[in-house]
């Protein structure tokens, strides 16, 4: 299951647990990345506090948590290669994988058609 | 509507406007102007293009203001323009630009500017955000022996070492001008003028011509596979890691030219003993700290790991300290670099190369080297 916030961020849904990144509508916003900043595992989040940060050359954009959870895994990949974050960010630029604690947060969210729609 | 779109309807815009929508250039706002931030190539491509081909900039948001003795003798102009400037303008020889800034009362920096000799007049070029101000400031100051008056054209700059190359085809003057030359051109039966200087630590060109000839200018460079447009975003970056002041950041009405390491546009001739000390706006404290050294000083600073570090962190002197000793003014990442970059201001005590200080980022203390500016030799033809 793929859900999108009105923040610009993505999550999909496997099993309990749900992966998750910034956009490419996002991604095209910010311009080329130079850094990003992942959360540590075993983190905490909650939902809409800051997760992760990626940073393009003129600025520092916060990536909020779309759902609460704990940070089982992150995509060390990325933070070696902010590039891709950039170039492929709902595919290899994943930033990390929260355990869903409540998955009743999940109908808040959006789906595709509802996310494109938003952007427009 | 949002916000965006209505604050856009009274923003204006430059003559090369349609022309940065052709070529896909993203626009925003920035000090009363809609002016494009990156094209289709993207900050980072940009910002390592103009280091190593050439870079068109659209500058035509920056003020030009003329001013010419009333009296018609170029040397009155000068002394009356050294009532404002802390520099050897009355030195400053015909077809040469200087660089310097207007002080405020306080000795503070009001603007900081280029100021070009062209025989029967002088040429001020001063930033967008302050032109209004730096205007009322001269008529206010010079007005009774001068005429300050705002002109009308287009500023294009052309940045990088395939600059000179590139702008010569189509005004061959250029090739025989060094760094800071200012000489009279036309183009396309138009007049106007071009320096060679810019704003990104690169060898280079600003011509300001009417707007028509400027696009047409324009057009042309842009047709040589060498030069691309480049936005504001690279704009920063380019300038950023030449160390050179961005004011409203970097300087501001608070920090004074030698605060800001900029003593070095100050003469002897200006300072105490000289023959024309003193006589513009904040000289007692500027003099002072001249003679006795500041108690800050702007840095270049070098985070040591790969986190930007950027405008507003606080700097520490060590990872326990509980008090701010200073604060990054400029800063992000650098392309040519590599690497995150950042300019601040410290204790004169810690504004020494070799120096680690903490700059605090989301809550961390991160180490940052205090290096010399700027951050990568200029590429300036200086003969």
């Amino acid at each position: 299951m793929l859900k999108y916030t009105d923040e610009h961020e993505w999550l999909r849904l496997e099993g309990d647990v749900a992966t998750v990144g910034i956009t490419d509508h996002a991604a095209e916003q910010l311009g080329d990345l130079v850094f990003v900043e992942l959360p540590k595992v075993g983190a905490t989040l909650t939902k809409g506090s800051a997760a992760a940060v990626v940073e393009s050359v003129k600025a520092a954009s916060d990536v909020y948590a779309p759902i609460d959870g704990e940070v089982t895994e992150v995509n060390e990949a990325a933070a070696a290669n902010p590039e891709s974050v950039g170039t492929d960010p709902q595919g290899a630029g994943w930033l990390y994988r929260v355990r869903v604690s409540d998955p009743s947060q999940l109908d808040g969210l959006m789906d595709e058609a509802a996310y494109r729609a938003f952007v427009g | 509507m949002t916000a965006d779109t209505a604050a856009s309807l009274t923003l204006l815009q430059t003559p090369l406007h349609a022309l940065h929508q052709e070529v896909g250039a993203r626009m925003v706002p920035f000090a009363g102007y809609l002016m494009p931030l990156h094209y289709p190539l993207g900050l980072l491509k940009e910002h390592l293009h103009t280091r190593k081909a050439a870079g068109l900039f659209d500058v035509s948001h920056m003020g030009q203001i003329a001013v010419q003795a009333r009296s018609g003798d170029l040397s009155d102009a000068a002394r009356a323009l050294e009532t404002v400037l802390p520099i050897d303008v009355v030195g400053l020889g015909v077809g040469r630009q200087r660089y310097g800034f207007l002080t405020t009362q306080g000795g503070g920096i009001l603007d900081d500017l280029m100021l070009a000799n062209l025989g029967d007049h002088y040429l001020l070029i001063v930033n967008a955000a302050n032109k209004a101000a730096g205007l009322a400031h001269l008529l206010d100051a010079i007005g009774t022996a001068c005429t300050v008056e705002p002109v009308d054209r287009a500023l294009i700059a052309l940045q990088g070492p395939g600059a000179e190359a590139a702008l010569s085809r189509h005004l061959p003057v250029v090739a025989e001008m060094r760094f800071m030359d200012a000489r009279p051109v036309a183009f396309e039966g138009q007049e106007g003028v071009v320096v060679r200087s810019g704003y990104t630590g690169e060898d280079g060109f600003e011509i300001a011509l009417p707007a028509e000839a400027a696009v047409a200018l324009a057009r042309a460079l842009l047709a040589d596979p060498e030069v691309k447009p480049i936005g504001l975003g690279a704009r920063d970056s380019l300038r950023l890691e030449a160390g050179l002041c961005l004011h409203g950041s970097d300087i501001d009405h608070e920090t004074s030219p030698v605060e800001a390491g900029l003593s070095w546009a100050i003469p002897k001739v200006r300072r105490l003993g000289g023959t024309r000390a003193g006589g513009f706006p904040g000289a007692e404290r500027i003099l002072a700290e001249l003679a006795d050294g500041p108690a800050r000083l702007r840095v270049g600073l070098r985070p040591e790991g790969r986190t930007p570090v950027r405008a507003g962190a606080a700097l520490y002197e060590s990872m326990e300290a509980t008090e701010a000793v200073g604060r990054v003014t400029s800063g992000g990442f650098g392309p040519s670099l590599e690497g995150p970059v950042a300019m601040g201001v410290l204790p004169s005590a810690l504004a020494v190369p070799g120096r680690q200080v903490f700059a605090e980022v989301r809550g961390q203390r991160l180490p940052c080297a205090v290096v010399p500016l700027p951050f990568r030799p200029a590429g300036f033809k200086r003969s």
